[in-house]
């Protein structure tokens, strides 16, 4: 083996270009689909950080007595997939708004009415924080006789999944374009060196060599140079990545949310797809070029 | 006609082969035994480089059937190929070298091919090139050498593996009479180490009258020194 592997560093070191030009190749198309996979993974993150933080604002009827607010909130409370229910006075929430625009808590303070309603506070349990759960909760709500509104970020939250899953799709697109270029790309270029050294692989056979004694060298090259790319371009993507969180965290105040990178494993995965595009990419040239 | 079945290692059986309409070999049958120093002699295009192919399956035949050492080898798979090639030396004309291998590694991949262990092919490959005196030469490209150098690695390499015959196709072809003689000194050596020499070739001058059989032929035809 270790023959082999001599064999196929001497091939890679003898045809420089072409092995720099796959290798940076694939290193760009890992890259760009790697960096795909990363916003995706973080996207997600994001939206099931949003999600467990869904909450209901239930605004009661101007007119509703002491009665009915304790009846509401006990038959909230009744509803499955309500966690807790958090009654919020009309003062509360008044003082709530002018904490949140503290600039224009004057124009508040001149308000000879408090227009806002009593309402309360929804907490969900997890079983209920998706779209088709809170839609039928909220129905529920309305349903109560002392309910005047119901709100809740569904529609945005809804159209921000909407958007990643879009994404996703096309990342997948883009995925398995990027994978079916690099594997056409390592193919050419095994292609391209098997071509300049038809004649001695010809020479090869002629004395004896078997198929699997020219092959291995070359599978081996493929490999290298997946592996190699693949290394590149999470490095780049790494480099890239680092930079990014350093201007994030000092721009934006993030306890909530982290930019994360690949796990050793995913990184590893990665790693290990590369090589395989590489032997895929030689496997398709040398099954041509091995017929002939 | 004497039956020399059991002592022949190479047999051929009303072989023909045709290139379209054109026939390069026309009913060939012929043994040849072990150990035989056999010349095949012609003009340009009489055949004598095809029966050499047909031997080491450079080409396939278009009708007949050849034994080489007891092996069918017009019913022979793909995978069988290489280990008829390593019961075969072949020396060719243009004598085959990789240019980017020295002298040394074009030795050694025959041996390396067999999965020779490395102890042994550097042992071999240098008592095969001090055989041929190229041993100061081993680490050197073949373009940087004469055609008789180049054509002595050649034998270097085809005789590497002990092979059971060795199949030479105008061995001497575009080298002075000096180097050819060299060249053809060794190939004797090589007979009689046991080995089955088979020599395509024009130059009549090169033939053992007496210890080697002739066989000519014209137009892919056999003219003379029939089957044994």
């Amino acid at each position: 083996m270790r023959r082999f592997y001599q064999r196929a560093i001497k091939d890679i070191l003898e045809n420089r270009f072409l092995t720099t030009v796959s290798v940076i190749t694939i290193a760009l198309s890992i890259m760009i689909a790697a960096a795909f996979a990363l916003f995706f993974i973080n996207a997600g993150e994001i939206v099931n950080l949003w999600q467990k933080g869904i909450r209901m604002m239930v605004y009661l009827k101007p007119d509703t007595s002491e009665a009915g607010r304790l009846d509401t909130k006990y038959r909230l409370q009744g509803i499955a997939g309500v966690q807790e229910a958090r009654f919020i006075s009309k003062k509360e929430a008044i003082e709530k708004l002018k904490t949140q625009m503290q600039h224009h808590a004057a124009l508040l303070d001149n308000l000879k009415e408090n227009p806002l309603p009593e309402a309360f506070e929804v907490y969900l349990q997890p079983s209920a924080r998706n779209s088709d759960e809170l839609a039928f909760l909220a129905e529920r709500i309305t349903a109560l006789s002392t309910v005047e509104e119901v709100e809740y970020g569904q529609q945005w939250i809804q159209r921000f999944t909407n958007i990643i899953s879009l994404f996703r799709l096309a990342g997948y697109g883009i995925g398995a374009l990027f994978f079916m270029a690099t594997v056409f790309i390592v193919a050419n270029t095994i292609r391209l060196v098997l071509y300049s050294r038809r004649d001695e692989i010809e020479i090869m056979r002629l004395v004896g060599a078997t198929d699997r004694f020219i092959k291995i060298p070359f599978y081996l090259q493929g490999m290298i140079q997946g592996g190699l790319g693949t290394l590149i371009g999470l490095l780049i993507l790494l480099i890239g990545y680092l930079s990014l969180t350093t201007h994030f965290n000092q721009s934006v105040s993030s306890d909530l949310i982290s930019i994360q990178f690949f796990s050793e494993f995913i990184c590893a995965a990665i790693f290990l797809g590369g090589v395989v595009v590489g032997w895929l990419g030689c496997w398709v040239s040398l099954k041509q070029f091995m017929k002939t | 006609m004497v039956d020399s079945g059991n002592n022949a290692i190479i047999r051929l059986f009303h072989v023909h082969k045709r290139y379209g309409a054109k026939f390069a070999l026309h009913d060939l049958t012929l043994d040849i035994l072990k150990n035989e120093y056999l010349f095949v002699t012609g003009a340009s295009g009489a055949g004598k480089t095809t029966l050499l192919k047909l031997l080491y399956l450079g080409e396939a035949v278009s009708e007949g059937q050849i034994l080489v050492d007891g092996v069918n080898i017009s019913r022979i798979n793909r995978r069988g190929i290489p280990q008829l090639r390593r019961k075969l030396g072949i020396i060719f004309q243009d004598y085959k070298l990789i240019p980017t291998k020295t002298v040394y590694e074009n030795v050694a991949l025959v041996l390396e091919a067999a999965g020779r262990k490395p102890r042994l092919i550097e042992k071999k490959v240098r008592s095969v090139l001090r055989t041929v005196g190229m041993e100061d030469r081993m680490k050197s490209l073949p373009p940087g050498l004469s055609g008789g150098e180049q054509q002595r690695v050649a034998v270097a390499r085809a005789v590497v593996g002990d092979p059971k015959i060795i199949l030479a196709d105008e061995p001497t072809g575009s080298l002075d009479a000096e180097s050819a003689g060299v060249i053809m000194a060794f190939l004797d050596d090589f007979h009689s180490r046991g080995a089955t020499i088979i020599i395509a070739t024009h130059d009549k001058s090169l033939i053992r009258t007496g210890e080697a059989r002739v066989v000519r032929l014209h137009d892919g035809r056999q003219l003379s020194g029939s089957s044994i």
